[in-house]
């Protein structure tokens, strides 16, 4: 009787085992898919196009490429410019750092704010905005500030200095943020132990901090080359003009010729994926050899900021000058720009005919309604479904034993050392001739964009994950919930806060982005950024500034959103 | 050595109307040469901010400090010495070891950031560095990573450091808070014979009641920014002078009543329970509210009621509960409304319920003003 019972009471337990079961590897298999599907194959194609013709491994591609270009100057040009944009980049953004978080340096919700500038001024519109300011014709730095005090020389933003100095600019927030983040981390019983021991302030930094922070550096170094060297914005609207050419101008522009020259631009794309991941080897060795360096932190007693005294006034200089050059120029020139009718330099005259036509010009054309619709489509459609892709790719990593779930971390990582017009590239080749009917299509930039953005995704689906304890899903388990409702009630409920950054982070950065879609879209197709692209090669400046000052608003928006969910944007940026 | 007159620190503090914290509030203490002197207290009372204003790691915001009779911090004289300029020693509760440099650059370090014509020639430099090294029984690891040296190595080789300076005072911040229990007890007296053996004057901070007493030859008990006794441990421990002294360093029974006589240093006082008489040093006039401190381990038990009645001192009880602790064994005995706890020699242990006579021993007890 008694066996009787247990059994019926067993038997539909079992069953709801195995449909639990199921459900569980239907959807962790077509997710593992997905990602690797994502990774792998566009990388595969590249290297398949590359160095395989008509069945044969060859480097015929790159000799025809480098035949054509002249190899020592190209790469000249991008070390130069990564070099010089990297050496700017983290000496502001570590300087910076160090003044906002140990010292009693005023203003610093100023440079909090100015550190958001890079996730809400796309690249095209910075760089375009220092244009305005600093071209040697137009610039009204240059008519009004360095040609008086030069005596009429102008500094010219058509060359490797300029762009140097741009590019630097814009990533220096990403430093500063990474800095920001090491220098509060690091116990600062560490520092006051020195200062105990008799050592002044330099001693203190120099022996102290900077070995200390090291690792941190390193990290910012390697990030910002790789950015620089895959940077499309800069080399394109300030490299061309003076005919200095770097990689992505040089893969962008064989594209554009008739016909597009495809071998050549795979063997540059290939050329560039190579050095990247040369770079991201060598830091990933030297990261090794710094982990020893890792503090654990005392009790969290506040450190006392350093005081500054008399340097208190430089340090005041800079962060201000650095507020002024980073948010309110580029800003304002926009915004300027975006008042008039035809662009020409700030008069008396100009300034008293300022309009708002710009904005209703822009506004009323389709072009401009479609491409809002199809950047909202894209951001809104590649965050959500990057950021259930991550999820459950993460719990997969972070929470089973799965044999191999390494190698999912590993490939949803694999985009990351991929620039941006690399896997333009890549993807372009997967599917030009693919019976798979995207080209052409929003989808084959939402591909994109799943790809590029899957790392960011997993990174902060990931660190959300690893905060909530295992034993809220093993009590859901145990009260009776089989995997899908534990995944579905505790946890993924438990994961909104960082999920929901994360989708806000990849809506910003889809709608920005440019050095993917440049390559992939197609005439029809446009989205903001190309709208931006394609209004500066026709001159029409005010348009440009009014569709940037929109996008800047919408952006604010998010970023304020985001903020307001507690979520620390950027930090986690790559 | 070192003098402190009517310190106050205080910070920012929530929204309200106050504003301010008084994390230090009129702290005035002196440690003399060569002792060991224990900021005690349960956190957030002001210890630790205590000893950060000697070490100039934080300004406070008025009063004086002095140390062998050079002033380091005067709100009225307007001084402040740098906290890198004051030449005292300091172990941080984390180590704070620079997991960059080995242990004899760790250690080195001081010397090396001395001003030039104090600093000390290569060959004195590392005689000095392996001298403090031995003391510490470092001198065998000195070329040793610092990262890969263990807690209690750590401990001591942020002491190394401390001391490398021959420093006036040394200050210590929960030193021994971050070491598992066994090791601390070990570290306990090993810190103690250093400090003896090299004759250092010592401010230690801690949380830790027993590695107070243990170690220190005098104790300031603070609570909420102010001190509430000093003296030698023996004598905060036997004579607490106020229910939170008593209550924070060790445990103790607590009981009210009203003083009923008295005869010199002799009280009577009378509780719900019962009398008791004690001696105390405090003084009490006859109908004070009181409230009479008793330790569990001084009181006695016997089973069985005594014949001749309650005495003074002697109360009925009868056990409720009883836990063996290893070394002693705990009983809660029921004593008229109350509860009282009595701490046993392991030789002696009463199940429950058995009717029991409890002894209050006249000169244990101390005796404390009512309230707070």
């Amino acid at each position: 009787m008694a066996t009787v019972a247990a059994e019926t009471r067993a038997s539909p337990y079992a069953d709801r085992l195995r449909r639990v079961f199921s459900a569980r590897t239907l959807i962790v298999g077509v997710v593992l898919a997905a990602v690797a599907y994502l990774a792998v194959v566009p990388l595969g194609f590249l290297l398949w196009q590359t160095f395989v013709s008509s069945g044969h491994l060859t480097l015929e591609r790159f000799r025809d490429a480098y035949g054509k270009v002249g190899l020592s100057e190209m790469a000249l040009n991008s070390l130069a410019f990564a070099v010089g944009s990297t050496l700017i980049a983290v000496t502001l953004g570590t300087t910076l750092a160090y003044l906002i978080v140990r010292t009693d340096v005023p203003f610093k919700p100023l440079m909090m704010a100015a550190s958001l500038v890079p996730l809400i001024i796309p690249g095209v519109l910075h760089t375009i905005a220092w244009i305005f300011l600093a071209s040697p014709q137009i610039g009204i730095l240059n008519q009004n500030v360095i040609g008086p005090l030069t005596g009429g020389r102008a500094f010219d933003i058509f060359s490797i200095p300029g762009m140097v100095m741009v590019e630097g600019l814009h990533l220096a927030p990403l430093v500063f943020l990474l800095m920001v983040a090491s220098f509060r981390s690091m116990d600062p019983s560490l520092e006051e132990s020195a200062i105990m021991s008799g050592a002044r302030l330099p001693t203190v930094i120099r022996r102290v901090t900077i070995p200390l922070s090291r690792p941190a550096l390193y990290a910012s170094i390697l990030i910002i080359v790789v950015r620089a060297l895959e940077s499309f914005e800069v080399p394109a609207l300030l490299g061309l003009p003076g005919g200095v050419w770097v990689f992505t101008s040089r893969i962008w522009r064989v594209l554009k010729d008739k016909p597009p020259d495809y071998g050549a631009a795979g063997a540059l794309a290939m050329s560039l994926l190579i050095i990247t991941s040369l770079l991201v080897f060598w830091h990933s060795r030297l990261a090794k050899r710094g982990r020893a360096y890792q503090t654990v932190s005392g009790k969290g007693f506040r450190p006392r900021p350093v005081e500054l005294g008399i340097w208190r006034w430089p340090a005041t200089f800079l962060i201000v000058t650095y507020f002024v050059v980073a948010v309110v120029l580029p800003l304002s020139v926009l915004a300027y720009a975006s008042t008039q009718l035809f662009y020409s330099p700030p008069s008396r005259y100009t300034l008293s005919h300022m309009t708002l036509d710009a904005y209703r010009n822009v506004i009323h054309t389709d072009l401009f309604a479609s491409s809002v619709k199809n950047s909202i489509i894209l951001g809104l459609g590649s965050a959500t479904t990057v950021m259930l892709l991550a999820a459950v790719a993460s719990w997969v990593v972070v929470r089973t034993q799965l044999p191999g779930r390494w190698l999912i971390d590993d490939l949803a990582f694999l985009p990351l050392i991929v620039p941006g017009l690399v896997l333009g590239v890549a993807i372009l080749f997967v599917y030009l001739r693919s019976p798979i009917p995207v080209y052409g299509t929003l989808w084959i930039l939402f591909l994109a964009y799943l790809t590029r953005y899957i790392p960011y995704g997993m990174r902060y689906a990931s660190t959300s994950m690893f905060q909530i304890g295992r034993e809220l899903e093993e009590s859901a388990m145990t009260s009776g919930a089989g995997w899908f409702q534990s995944f579905r009630r505790i946890l993924l409920p438990l994961l909104v806060p960082g999920l929901l950054a994360g989708w806000i982070y990849i809506v910003i950065v889809s709608v920005r982005e440019l050095s993917s879609t440049i390559i992939l879209y197609s005439p029809g197709k446009q989205v903001l950024s190309i709208v931006i692209w394609e209004q500066w090669q026709n001159g029409e400046f005010p348009e440009l500034a009014a569709v940037g000052m929109m996008m800047v608003g919408a952006l604010v928006l998010l970023v304020a959103v985001a903020y307001k969910l507690g979520a620390k944007i950027g930090v986690r940026e790559g | 050595m070192l003098t402190i007159t009517q310190l106050v620190k205080t910070f920012a503090g929530g929204r309200g109307e106050r504003g301010r914290v008084r994390a230090v509030d009129d702290v005035s203490f002196e440690v003399e040469d060569g002792e060991l002197f224990t900021l005690l207290g349960p956190s957030g009372c002001g210890k630790t901010t205590t000893l950060r204003s000697i070490a100039g790691l934080e300004t406070p915001d008025s009063g004086e400090i002095r140390v062998a009779d050079r002033v380091l911090f005067s709100s009225m004289q307007r001084v402040r010495v740098p906290a890198n300029e004051r030449g005292l020693g300091m172990v941080f509760q984390s180590y704070a070891i620079w997991p960059h440099m080995n242990v004899y650059k760790n250690v080195a370090f001081p010397l090396q950031v001395l001003p030039r014509r104090r600093r000390p020639g290569r060959k004195e430099l590392r005689e000095r560095v392996e001298r403090v090294l031995a003391a510490v029984q470092l001198d065998q690891l000195a070329s040793r990573e610092a990262t890969d040296l263990s807690g209690g190595q750590q401990q001591r080789l942020a002491l190394a450091r401390a001391l490398v300076m021959e420093p006036p005072l040394l200050l210590l911040d929960e030193p021994l808070s971050n070491l598992d229990a066994k090791l601390r007890e070990d570290m306990r007296f090993e810190l103690k014979r250093l400090q003896r053996e090299l004759g250092i004057t010592g401010v230690y901070v801690t949380h830790d009641q027993v590695e107070a007493l243990a170690m220190s030859n005098r104790v300031a008990v603070m609570r909420a920014g102010k001190i509430e006794q000093i003296g030698r441990p023996r004598e905060v421990y036997e004579a607490p002078k106020s229910r939170f002294v008593a209550d924070f360093i060790g445990t103790s029974n607590f009981i009210d009543g009203v003083v009923a006589a008295r005869e010199d240093g002799l009280y009577r006082v009378q509780t719900p329970d019962g009398e008791l008489r004690l001696r105390s040093d405090l003084d009490f006039a006859v109908g004070d509210a009181v409230v009479v401190a008793a330790r569990p381990e001084h009181l006695t038990i016997e089973a069985g009621r005594s014949s001749n009645g309650p005495l003074p001192n002697r109360w009925r009880g009868r056990v409720e509960a009883r836990a063996f602790l290893g070394e002693s064994v705990d009983h809660v005995i029921s004593v008229g409304s109350r509860e009282i706890r009595a701490r046993c020699n392991p030789s002696i242990s009463i199940p429950a319920p058995t009717e029991v006579t409890v002894t209050f021993p006249e000169e244990a007890c101390s005796l404390i003003p009512a309230g707070e």
